[in-house]
């Protein structure tokens, strides 16, 4: 028997970004500004994104796919990386958290994000999805002597391990029904055999959707979110709310569009009171919220019910829409949490909405930066928040379900009323006390890419539509 | 390729006009916060220049042809078939002119009023210019819902921080009120988009032909956005609240302006786009463009807030715009189109007027006033022609606007028509017992030994004065832009059902 050395140049990104992260890892014991491993984590992200450029194939017999689709969420994930880095430079050190292992996790995390995006086979995507989690659930609980971020990250971890149990579960019973693991050969399993209908295949479904619901924050399954994202150091929530559930999305995509693509009828059913309750709950429940994190965390919720439609349309056009979606939610929610950072300095918490009150007085720019990103997050156009949501709304309406998107739309238009109170309290209401920002370059250089981003997409979408269209194009 | 006339000016204008006011505001940006004089005269430079800019477009435009004019068309995003589409016709660019002269008199009026966050201030309203300015050119769907919606923002800031005690509330009030109708307009447009075959091409979609029961379904999904924008009964509970808690010049913009495009949409959308369900939808129109006149005139007798006063006047009379279009005959057209107009200019007049005064007394409580006449006198003669435009006397331009309306109106239903005319009656009523109660009577404390208007209050009426006699006396240089496009409308809402008729008659026919 000969062994076959497999083609490694597809899997190379994954590689180095593991050798690059235990570098990182063991760095921190020799350098002491913590700056300069923060600057090295960017480097590794550069690196990895270098070798991401040319590494399309599949290799591993299947079980690894580096095809458009998976470059296009590891690209928001290196971008994801870039942004959490740069808003944290500071914040931790002002948490008392300055670790190195801060960075290393962070790039652990996006590594098993990575492989989940790759992945072709249901055991590869539970491989990156644990990495994922339980680096994550670390960062959660960072802050190791504040009590809310302890519950933060038992409660991550608690809720955590279910969904990796139900995910497991349907794992075994798809084996169980088709014998194979791998994605593709499921999904030929499925049409081969006529299935539909099949009560085991609808249970596993179920179970796919409960698992990854989970990971996306999707409602029912949306209870940890909100304390898990108030009680995170907030450079964290930020990266947790768009890598986790940018990564939940392309699993989501592959497994259900490519795996159990011949019975959509039967997932949609599933998915569409899924994502109508995602955005009923994750835009009322925001709406009563007196803490910005958390606000923001049901307001990350009720976005997961939008781009949800985009995997229920389920066309290309859907797909696309999707990946759109999280690249510019990506810039929007990062952006307004790095406005919130701002806020947080030496003895002064900066979470609350009414630390916002009079901002625009004694910080204009910083005002001005908020409103942005809190009418893109409304959908208001010239935004790229406008644009993300047009898309999706438009593959819905294209897929026939106009009746969704109508149910969308109007909860869309609820949550102007939450994301303008902030702007209201910045712009209408008189600072009781003098906020100081903890501004430093790096923040501002966060900022300014993702204004910008969030600005120019909304103007000349153009090329990132191109983008998601061609990543999806050989899905 | 539909046909349209290209710009042939040499420049851009109408991008020119639309982004003008967009750079200025960036610019504005740049100045110091602290150097507010030289932010004023930036502001009233850029405002005249827009205005200076608009000018050719009047003096350029073809009124013999109902075909689009000025035409600008670029690619923009070319995976969605979305095109960077403008031009003007007879029914849009008077709305052109009226917002590049609005923003001028909205500059003025604030010249002392607005003292904090001036830079801000100013950057709303050239921002708040631009859209408005989008929206009336706009020929792709998608872009005139971005101009749309994009207006919503700096309106909110101009309400929310520059307004009176209550503001807040009224900004988040017009901003949901409004959302919720244009989203569900989105859904329509892009059922529209899919239905009509990927095009967002205002001009194309025009020329198909669609199901009866889609074009119900997307009429009011579309009346949805129109009637909170114009507003029309029942959903105009946001604008006495809007109109009356927005500074001098958000109100005035609101009034001139903004609800105008409403009833714009209807003549450009709702109308060329679903001409039977228009036709169909008629009695239901009419019904509620009757309520809303003699509605909104009543509940005027009843208020004791000037501001309020006035903005319940613009629903009755935003009744009238309605009831003229949806009257589907020429007359009731064009008075609709010409009333909107009208409506801009001496409801803002009016709404200028109210803020000369409030500056001076910081209240908007007519109780508070009376006698006014004999200490400001100069004020008050400005005032009475403003009024009396209002009510509809000869010689002003209500009363064209009006007349025709009612014309049409009595064409498409005479009780309509009948019911509309009591509303004049009711609308002479209010606005004379506001003139006797504000100016006449016995002087009151609070007003003694106000100063008159100055010289740069006097500029700002008047303009508007100027419209008033011009239109009333000679409405021809205005109704002659929109005589061809009107035409065309009409042919195309008529033509649909006639169609309808003739088959039905050739059925009839055959059967026999």
């Amino acid at each position: 028997m000969q062994l076959l050395m497999p083609d490694l140049r597809p899997v190379m990104p994954e590689i180095v970004m593991t050798v690059l992260a235990l570098l990182i890892l063991l760095a921190e014991l020799v350098i002491k500004r913590k700056e300069t491993i923060a600057f090295l984590s960017i480097v590794s992200v550069a690196v990895v994104t270098y070798f991401l450029v040319g590494s399309a194939g599949t290799t591993f017999n299947g079980m690894f796919l580096a095809d458009g689709y998976s470059m296009f969420f590891k690209l928001i994930f290196m971008l994801n990386v870039i942004l959490t880095v740069l808003i944290s430079v500071k914040y931790i050190a002002i948490e008392k958290v300055n670790f190195g292992e801060y960075y290393a996790l962070i790039l652990f995390s996006t590594l098993g994000m990575m492989i989940m995006a790759s992945a072709g086979d249901l055991i590869v995507l539970y491989l990156g999805l644990e990495l994922m989690a339980l680096s994550t659930y670390i960062l959660a609980g960072f802050i190791r002597y504040d009590v809310k971020s302890n519950e933060a990250a038992i409660k991550y971890f608690l809720l955590g391990a279910f969904a990796s149990a139900f995910l497991l579960y349907g794992t075994s019973m798809i084996y169980g029904l088709t014998g194979t693991t791998d994605i593709k050969a499921i999904s030929a399993y499925i049409t081969q055999n006529g299935l539909s209908g099949n009560p085991v295949l609808m249970l596993s479904m179920i179970l796919f959707a409960v698992a990854f619901s989970f990971k996306i924050a999707a409602v029912p399954f949306h209870m940890w979110a909100p304390d898990a994202y108030e009680g995170a150091p907030t450079s964290i929530t930020a990266f947790m709310s768009v890598g986790p559930k940018a990564a939940g999305f392309a699993v989501l995509g592959r497994v259900f569009l490519i795996a159990f693509g011949s019975v959509r009828m039967e997932w949609s059913v599933i998915l569409i009171p899924i994502a109508i309750l995602t955005m009923g709950v994750g835009n009322i429940v925001a709406l009563s919220q007196t803490n910005i994190k958390r606000m923001l965390a049901y307001s990350s919720i009720a976005h997961a019910g939008y781009a949800l439609l985009g995997i229920i349309a389920g066309t290309g056009d859907g797909l696309a829409s999707v990946l759109n979606y999280m690249l510019i939610y990506a810039f929007m929610n990062i952006g307004a949490f790095a406005v919130v950072i701002m806020l947080r300095s030496e003895g002064f918490k900066g979470d609350s909405i009414s630390d916002f009150e009079g901002l625009s007085k004694t910080h204009p720019l910083a005002s001005a930066l908020m409103l942005v990103f809190m009418f893109s997050l409304t959908g208001i156009p010239p935004t790229a928040g406008f644009m993300g949501k047009f898309y999706v709304f438009m593959s819905a309406i294209n897929a026939g379900y106009t009746w969704v998107v109508i149910i969308a739309v109007i909860f869309s238009a609820i949550s102007a009323y939450f994301y303008l109170r902030v702007v209201m309290y910045m712009y209408m209401k008189e600072s009781k006390e003098t906020v100081q920002l903890s501004a430093t370059p790096a923040l501002g250089l966060a900022l300014t890419i993702t204004v910008i981003a969030v600005l120019a997409i909304g103007i000349i979408p153009s090329a990132v539509i191109n983008f998601a269209r061609s990543a999806v194009a050989g899905f | 390729m539909e046909q349209v006339i290209m710009n042939k000016l040499g420049f851009p204008i109408l991008s020119t006009l639309i982004f003008l006011p967009v750079a200025g505001a960036v610019l504005l940006l740049l100045i110091g916060r602290s150097r507010e004089n030289l932010i004023k005269w930036f502001s009233l430079a850029l405002s005249i220049a827009s205005f200076l800019l608009s000018i050719p477009l009047f003096t350029n435009f073809d009124k013999s042809t109902h075909l689009m004019q000025f035409v600008e068309r670029h690619s923009w995003i070319p995976s969605w078939n979305i095109t960077y589409y403008l031009g003007l016709d007879g029914i849009s660019i008077l709305f052109v002119l009226l917002s590049t002269l609005i923003t001028i008199l909205c500059v003025l009026i604030s010249w002392n009023s607005i003292k904090t966050k001036t830079k801000e201030f100013y950057i709303s309203i050239f921002i708040m210019e631009g859209a408005m300015i989008g929206v009336f050119c706009s020929l792709d769907f998608f872009l005139f819902y971005i101009f749309w919606e994009a207006m919503l923002i700096p309106m909110y800031l101009l309400i929310g921080v520059w307004g009176g005690p209550n503001r807040v509330y009224a900004a988040v009030k017009f901003f949901l009120y409004t959302l919720i109708g244009s989203v569900l307009m989105l859904v329509g447009i892009i059922y529209l988009y899919f239905e009509a075959g990927s095009t967002f091409n205002i001009l194309e979609l025009a020329t198909k032909a669609y199901p009866y029961k889609m074009q119900f379904w997307l009429f009011w999904a579309f009346f949805a956005a129109f009637a909170v924008k114009v507003p029309m009964f029942p959903v105009h509970t946001w604008l006495p609240d809007a109109h009356t808690e927005a500074p001098t010049a958000g109100s005035v913009i609101l009034a001139a302006v903004l609800i105008k495009m409403g009833a714009y949409g209807f003549l450009r959308f709702s109308l060329p786009l679903f001409p039977e369900a228009s036709k169909a939808m008629t009695p239901a129109m009419l019904t509620l463009s009757v309520i809303a006149i003699i509605y909104g005139a009543v509940i005027c007798l009843a208020q004791t807030d000037l501001k309020r006063l006035i903005a319940y006047s613009s629903v009755s009379h935003m009744g009238f715009v309605t009831l003229g279009i949806f009257a589907l005959n020429s007359q009731g057209m064009e008075g609709g189109i010409l009333q909107m107009i009208n409506h801009g200019v001496v409801t803002g007049a009016l709404f200028l007027s109210v803020g000369i005064i409030y500056d001076r007394t910081h209240t908007r409580q007519i109780a508070d006033y009376g006698g006014v006449a004999s200490v400001m006198p100069v004020y008050a003669s400005m005032f009475m022609v403003f009024t009396l435009a209002s009510i509809g006397l000869p010689a002003t331009n209500g009363f064209i606007g009006e007349f025709l309306i009612i014309l049409g109106g009595f064409k498409a239903s005479q009780l309509a028509g009948v019911l509309a005319a009591t509303g004049i009656i009711i609308g002479a009523g209010y606005m004379l017992w506001l003139y006797q109660r504000v100016f006449f009577m016995e002087t009151n404390q609070k007003v003694a030994g106000l100063n008159d208007v100055d010289a740069r209050e006097i500029i700002t009426l008047l303009p508007m004065i100027i419209l008033v006699f011009w239109i009333g006396v000679y409405p021809d240089a205005f109704l002659g832009f929109m005589h061809e496009s009107v035409r065309h409308l009409l042919e195309r809402v008529n033509t649909g059902s006639v169609h309808e008729i003739t088959t039905a008659q050739n059925i009839i026919g055959i059967i026999k």
